[in-house]
């Protein structure tokens, strides 16, 4: 989901980073509200952060002959509501438009939209949706994580079409083109980060559940389960 | 094995069977290019001109997938620091009670 540095019209550039840096903002000052106010809730936050920044270095290979990388937004979501995503991604992607030369520096608000913004957002509707369908942490977390993989690579392709339309199909040939890029390939890959998410809540459940019980995540039980 | 223990192993399989699969099932057909860098080629296709460079870019292939690594053994370090700080506390909670009964 990473625009490549440069691809991106000055006027599309500097239109995403508009769209993307009140998002950025209103999170870094929820990251900065929690860890005053929650400062018991230091330890997860940093686990958000965490699982995004090992999920998006992995690049898997994929049932398409390509391969992609999850993006891990959607945990930090569901545990902190997705404005904080939105700064904890832009991190990742920052690290590596300066590290790695993925990404960059002009596409920045174009990716952090995509997977900072739209992905988290995304990702957390999915799993509010199930939960009020009556599905259990686990399922919405599944959901909630697949989703905001998906709806990233969706929306990359989108912000690419809109660029660079097809000389003879415009903006939505070029959208098919792009999707059948990114689309395909990024399913397999958003079951795995779905099952991933789960295990990770797995284990929270077990040893971290007076947090999730305080962030509403898991009902509070009357007497600790062993 | 109890119930708890099975399903992670059992998700546990299913992650690596997902990545797994696909190398196998391929035959070594495919050149698992990544969809960025496909997508940027299209990019160029489609008439993108790139207009500014990256302002470092690993001089090759060997120090790209360091720094990709030290990503993730960034975030692989500091989310078993949390889960085993985590468990670390529920066990010593535990003994505590177990202690004080």
């Amino acid at each position: 989901m990473h625009i490549a540095e440069g691809f991106l019209p000055v006027t599309h550039a500097v239109g995403w980073t508009l769209a993307a840096a009140p998002f950025v903002v209103h999170g870094a000052r929820q990251v900065v509200t929690e860890v005053r106010e929650r400062p018991e809730n230091t330890l997860l936050l940093g686990a958000a952060g965490a699982f995004t920044f090992v999920l998006s270095a992995v690049k898997l290979p994929s049932f398409t002959g390509s391969s992609s990388h999850p993006t891990g937004t959607g945990a930090g979501a569901v545990l902190f509501r997705p404005p904080v995503m939105a700064l904890l991604g832009t991190i990742v992607l920052l690290f590596q438009a300066l590290l790695l030369a993925h990404g960059g520096l002009t596409t920045l608000g174009a990716n952090a939209f995509a997977m900072a913004v739209v992905g988290p957002w995304a990702g957390y509707g999915a799993y509010r949706l199930v939960r009020r369908l009556g599905g259990g942490l686990l399922p919405g977390v599944f959901a909630a994580m697949a989703v905001a993989d998906l709806a990233t690579y969706v929306t990359t392709a989108g912000q690419l079409a809109l660029a660079l339309p097809d000389a003879e199909t415009g903006v939505p040939g070029a959208l098919v083109k792009f999707l059948s890029v990114f689309a395909l390939t990024q399913v397999p890959l958003a079951v795995g980060e779905g099952l991933l998410g789960v295990l990770l809540f797995r284990a929270l459940t077990v040893n971290a559940r007076p947090e999730l019980e305080r962030l509403g995540l898991l009902a509070a039980a009357p007497e600790p389960t062993r | 094995m109890t119930r708890s223990r099975l399903g992670t192993a059992l998700l546990v399989l299913g992650v690596l069977a997902l990545i797994a699969l696909p190398l196998v099932l391929d035959g070594g057909t495919s050149e698992f290019a990544g969809t960025d860098a496909t997508a940027a080629e299209l990019a160029e296709e489609q008439g993108a001109q790139p207009w500014f460079e990256s302002v470092f870019s690993p001089s090759s292939a060997e120090v790209e997938s360091g720094l990709f690594a030290l990503q993730a053994a960034l975030g692989g370090g500091v989310l078993g620091y949390v889960l085993g700080r985590l468990r670390g506390r529920r066990l010593a909670e535990r003994s505590r009670e177990d202690g004080g009964s």
